[in-house]
Formats: C-alpha cells, sequence, structure tokens
C-alpha cells in the first residue's frame, strides 16, 4: 500500500484561470442516473461481501430491484419535463438483463459510461488483465447496444486498483467519476495520455443522503438547491460543475420525487445553467480548459 | 492474493432477471388495476407482532428489534413487550376512530402466549398474516431444509388453528427467506408474502422445485415506522408527512395507470408509544379525508387485483 496514488496535484481553489461554460454559463449541470444491477447470488470477493444476509438476501436484492422495475420510470418522467438528459453510470450486464431501460435512454440521446459489470463485482483484487477485461467488456458492450463509444467511468461499486486509472487513460477514456477533491475538473496524472477528473458526488448522491445521513426527502431536496447556490455563486469567478448522482430504488419512491423535482426545476429556471452531460463537459474541457489548468497546475507547484 | 477467474464469469447474464423466482417487468406497462367503488388508492395497514425471545440466537444475524445486550436484556425484552400490551390497544383505538381493518404479521408464538390478542384480531375482523414461529427461528440461505419446512409448517397451523382463519398470507421474520422458504409456503397453502419490495402492486412469484406459483404483496419496507423513525430517526411530523407524500405520488400516478397500493407497516412497540401515537391519528384522518381510499386487508386487495 501506498499513502497517496500521486493522481493529481495540489491546486488551491483561488486564482485558477477562468472556466466559462459554452454560452457564458457560471455552472455546468449533470444528472448521474446509475442504473445498476445487483445479482441475487454473485460470487464472494476477498475484500467485500455484496449483501449483509445470507444468499439469498431476497428483501435487500428486491430493494434493488425496485429501481429498474418501478423508480427508473418516475425519475425518467421528472428528468424529461425539465429537459435534463441523463449520464447513465451503467451497471453493464443491464444492457442483457433489461434492455427496455437502454432503448428509452437512447432514444433519449443520454449517455451511457461504464459503472462495472455488476454492481456486486468489486475490483479489489484483480489482476490486470481482469480490470482490462471489465472496461473492454464495458466499451464492447455498450458499443454494440447504443453506438456510443463510452467516454467515463465510475469504477464496480467505488472499487479500485492502483493501476485503475493508468488504464482508463489508456482505453482513451475521457473522464473519471471516481475523484472527489474538487469542485471542477482536473488533469488526473496518469502513465500515459489525458484524463480528467469529473466532479460527480457523494455528497448530495441520494443513496448517501438517504441511507448515510438519513436525510428526509424535503431535506434532500433543500440540500440540492444550497449546494447549487453556492456553486452559482462561487461560479462567477470560475465555472463549477454541480453533478446529481442518483439511484431509482432511492429517489423513485413515491414520497421522494416530489422534493427531486422541486429541486431539478429550481436549477433548470436559473439563467447561465449549463445543463449537459459528463461528456460534453469533458469533451469542451479538453478543448478550451486543459492545457491552460494544466499549465497553472504545473506553473503553481501546489501554491 | 487475486480474485478467482470465476469472478470474472457471469452464469445469469440473460434477458430478464438472473434468478427464476420472478419475471421482469415494468410497473408502468402493465395494464390498469380497478379497485372496488371506483377507489383509486388502496391502503394496507400492517402491524407486527412479535416475540423476541431473551435466548434469540444472533445466528445468521439478528432480526431488527432483537436483544442487545448480555443475557438477560430484559431492557428490550420488556420494551418489545410493551407492544403487544399498551402499543397494540392504542394503535387498535385510532384504526376504530377511521374504522379502518387492518392485517397483523403475527409469529405463531404470540398467538400461544397471548389468546388474547387473536381473540381481539378475530373481533376486529382483522386478517392474521403468519410471520414464523419468532423473531430469533429465522428462514435463510444455508439453513437445513427439513427444520426451515417445520417451521413454516408450526407458524401456519398453529396461527390457523388458534384463529380459525384460512391464513394466506405469509411474512418471515424480518422479511429473510432461505431459497426455499417460498417452496415450504406454498406447501402450507400460502397465497402471498411480504418479503419482496421489487414494485408498488403484486407481481407473481414461482416457488423452487416446480412448487407452484405465488403472490409477492408490496409491503413497505420503506413507509414504516421503523424505516422512518428507528433507522432514519425521523420525527413524527416528518413520519406524517413521508406518508402524505407517499399517497399524493401515488394518487398522481392512477389517473394514467390505475389503482395503486399504499402500503403503511406499523410496529406497536414503535408507533404505540405514548407520545407518538397522535401522530397516526393524524396521519390517518388526513389520509381517510382523501378521496377514493379504500382501506382494506392484504387478502381483499390481492383478491380485487387478482379480478383485475
Amino acid at each position: 500500500m501506498k499513502p497517496d496514488l500521486e493522481l493529481y496535484d495540489y491546486w488551491p481553489y483561488e486564482n485558477r484561470p477562468k472556466i466559462t461554460w459554452p454560452g457564458g454559463a457560471r455552472v455546468a449541470f449533470w444528472v448521474a442516473p446509475n442504473i445498476e444491477f445487483y445479482e441475487i447470488n454473485p460470487p464472494i470477493n476477498p475484500k467485500r461481501s455484496p449483501w449483509p444476509r445470507p444468499h439469498p438476501d431476497v428483501n435487500l436484492y428486491s430493494n434493488r430491484d425496485y429501481g429498474n422495475r418501478v423508480g427508473h420510470w418516475r425519475m425518467m418522467e421528472v428528468m424529461d419535463k425539465y429537459g435534463v438528459r441523463g449520464s447513465i453510470s451503467l451497471s453493464v450486464a443491464l444492457i442483457e438483463h433489461h434492455p427496455e431501460i437502454i432503448k428509452e435512454c437512447v432514444d433519449r440521446n443520454w449517455e451511457f459510461f461504464s459503472h462495472g459489470i455488476y454492481n456486486t463485482r468489486y475490483s479489489y483484487d484483480m489482476d490486470e488483465a481482469q480490470e482490462r477485461a471489465i472496461m473492454e467488456d464495458s466499451i464492447e458492450t455498450v458499443m454494440k447496444a447504443t453506438g456510443q463509444r463510452i467516454s467515463g467511468y465510475l469504477a464496480p461499486a467505488l472499487t479500485h486498483t492502483e493501476r485503475t486509472m493508468d488504464l482508463l487513460a489508456e482505453y482513451q477514456f475521457l473522464y473519471t467519476c471516481d475523484l472527489f477533491q474538487d469542485d471542477q475538473p482536473q488533469p488526473v496524472k496518469v502513465k500515459k495520455g489525458r484524463l480528467i477528473s469529473m466532479p460527480y458526488s457523494l455528497e448530495i448522491n441520494d443513496i448517501i443522503v438517504y441511507n448515510s445521513y438519513l436525510a428526509t426527502p424535503r431535506r434532500y431536496g433543500q440540500m440540492i438547491k444550497d449546494q447549487f447556490d453556492q456553486l452559482y455563486e462561487e461560479g462567477k469567478e470560475s465555472g463549477t460543475v454541480m453533478c446529481i448522482p442518483l439511484h431509482a430504488y432511492a429517489v423513485g419512491h413515491p414520497h421522494r420525487m416530489a422534493a427531486f423535482e422541486e429541486a431539478l426545476d429550481y436549477i433548470t429556471s436559473k439563467e447561465g445553467v449549463w445543463v449537459t452531460t459528463a461528456r460534453e463537459i469533458a469533451e469542451y474541457y479538453y478543448e478550451n480548459c486543459y492545457d491552460t489548468c494544466a499549465a497553472d497546475i504545473a506553473a503553481r507547484k501546489g501554491g | 492474493m487475486t480474485v478467482a477467474k470465476e469472478y470474472l464469469e457471469y452464469p445469469m447474464r440473460r434477458y430478464g432477471m438472473d434468478q427464476d423466482f420472478y419475471e421482469w417487468s415494468i410497473l408502468f406497462k402493465r395494464k390498469k388495476v380497478k379497485w372496488p367503488n371506483d377507489a383509486r388508492v388502496a391502503l394496507w395497514i400492517t402491524i407486527d407482532l412479535e416475540f423476541f425471545g431473551l435466548d434469540q440466537p444472533a445466528k445468521p444475524f439478528k432480526a431488527p428489534g432483537g436483544m442487545v445486550t448480555s443475557y438477560p436484556d430484559l431492557r428490550h425484552f420488556t420494551t418489545r413487550d410493551y407492544g403487544n400490551r399498551v402499543g397494540i390497544q392504542r394503535i387498535w383505538r385510532v384504526l376504530d376512530k377511521y374504522k379502518i381493518k387492518s392485517s397483523v404479521a403475527m409469529n405463531s408464538k404470540v398467538a400461544e402466549r397471548y389468546p388474547y390478542l387473536v381473540k381481539k384480531i378475530n373481533e376486529r375482523g382483522d386478517e392474521i398474516i403468519a410471520m414464523g414461529v419468532d423473531q430469533g427461528k429465522l428462514h435463510y440461505g444455508g439453513m437445513d431444509d427439513a427444520v426451515e419446512a417445520a417451521q413454516v409448517a408450526e407458524s401456519v397451523s398453529v396461527l390457523r388453528k388458534l384463529s380459525g382463519q384460512p391464513v394466506t398470507g405469509w411474512m418471515s421474520p424480518a422479511k429473510s427467506e432461505s431459497w426455499k422458504t417460498l417452496k415450504h409456503a406454498k406447501a402450507n397453502g400460502i397465497e402471498y408474502v411480504c418479503d419482496w419490495v421489487a414494485d408498488d402492486m403484486p407481481f407473481e412469484l414461482t416457488a423452487p422445485d416446480g412448487a407452484g406459483k405465488l403472490w409477492a404483496m408490496p409491503h413497505s419496507s420503506e413507509i414504516s415506522d421503523r424505516k422512518i423513525i428507528i433507522d432514519n430517526k425521523h420525527n413524527e411530523d416528518e413520519f406524517v408527512e413521508q406518508i402524505k407524500d407517499q399517497f399524493t405520488g401515488l394518487y398522481k400516478e392512477t389517473a394514467k395507470h390505475g389503482g395503486r397500493i399504499l402500503s403503511l407497516s406499523l410496529t406497536p412497540y414503535i408507533m404505540g408509544l405514548h407520545y407518538r401515537i397522535k401522530y397516526l391519528d393524524i396521519a390517518l384522518g388526513w389520509l381517510m379525508k382523501q378521496k377514493n381510499v379504500w382501506p382494506a386487508s392484504g387478502a381483499e386487495i390481492l383478491k380485487a387485483f387478482k379480478a383485475g
């Protein structure tokens, strides 16, 4: 083990080169539905058990499945209403299990990125060939089903190895959602090629808010609005990124939809908000910001 | 250490589900359900009557609400028992005020220990759902099949004998099943189970080993006093608010998608406390003032669902 994988340089959140998003926007806003498949009887990873109870953990398994059968469709309807396209963090095997969901998302021109094959298979202790196989499977399977070459990665259940970022760059991924050090994208230091960290969120992620912070739905709605207000204010100085990561098995319950809808209504009604997808943010960043930011980071040497 | 080769093999990567208990189906693509008397939302209240023995085994895990301290944990034993003596009466008084029938999920041990409760349930016309033998006798993957067969048979037969009710519903203690629970439930004449929370509406289950079909009823793990008040630590006003929001969200869908079910799970030792019970009154008072609400038992809702 190492104390730090040295994936990025220290870069104070002050006096950075100004980012101006398309149309002069202050906040690039994206929504990341995690569309996941949890297996009822997955093999056991030495580092982490997929279910708290002996298999079959029918109650929790069915709780997760609620997202696909029920919650997804409510979430999608609300996103349609406010013109928000999803950037999907996809359990890639869901392409085989539930092609109906994939088709609806393709029809809406939503973006797909990889969240591993299943959310019950963890990267811990994988050798290089195994981790490559996950990435290659992801690229090929999504390409075949949707015509999209995936640009992004959120490791399955946020499980990594020391080489994850280098491999992503080698496979020409544009961004990783696995790093939470900033509210703006930042170049990731990889062996070869380029990669950026895309601000995702473990703070207004519905799972964290509902299952770790144990918030009420209305409190969740308020947290989203408060986060937006702050990033909107700071975005005057230099453009920020705001992501709402969702899981239909959490946000998609009837008693939780209204607060989420109110928050989307609030954000999309503001001027100066670029409602977009992660890939579009990454492409814009590489085109307009990467070089100046990389140069600034190098020149400041952490100061 | 590396992960085994099998870790990257996916034998169940296929269309639909990765198990054969139920089929993949999208709620919003199904035919509309009609409830009796043009009701839009069926209100299904379930109450758990549980027995937690002082000697409750912690294997393979402890049922929620189980004993906490070293033996004898009189503190938690009596706290749970309070629900079966005091809390349940408070809940029944509120239900009576609004003329609401409920489904009572009951350990057979509770029926044996407290015949009064069975008598009272029958007088009220409430439905009994078999909830295993007691909260220490769990059903779980890897358990001995003969032991499980005996547990299911004991629960169902004792409750039928003591209540005279048909008892067609099953809830596993802690909503935990083995790979074979459905088979044993089916063999004992159970028609629906409450352990699967994949849906807002009933869906069909297939018991293993060719044992036949049952239904999953949407017993809520979310709109429940245990989840909201104990697990999430929300206050009573927030409990009421989430019940209202659940109703409003479901009701909105009914015009386009047909009847829905508001499933509310109550635990007497949680909701039946002195300082909490009035909030159940507030929530039910509000619900019963809404249009097109049909309070019913699980068996009644399932019957109407199957009739279309």
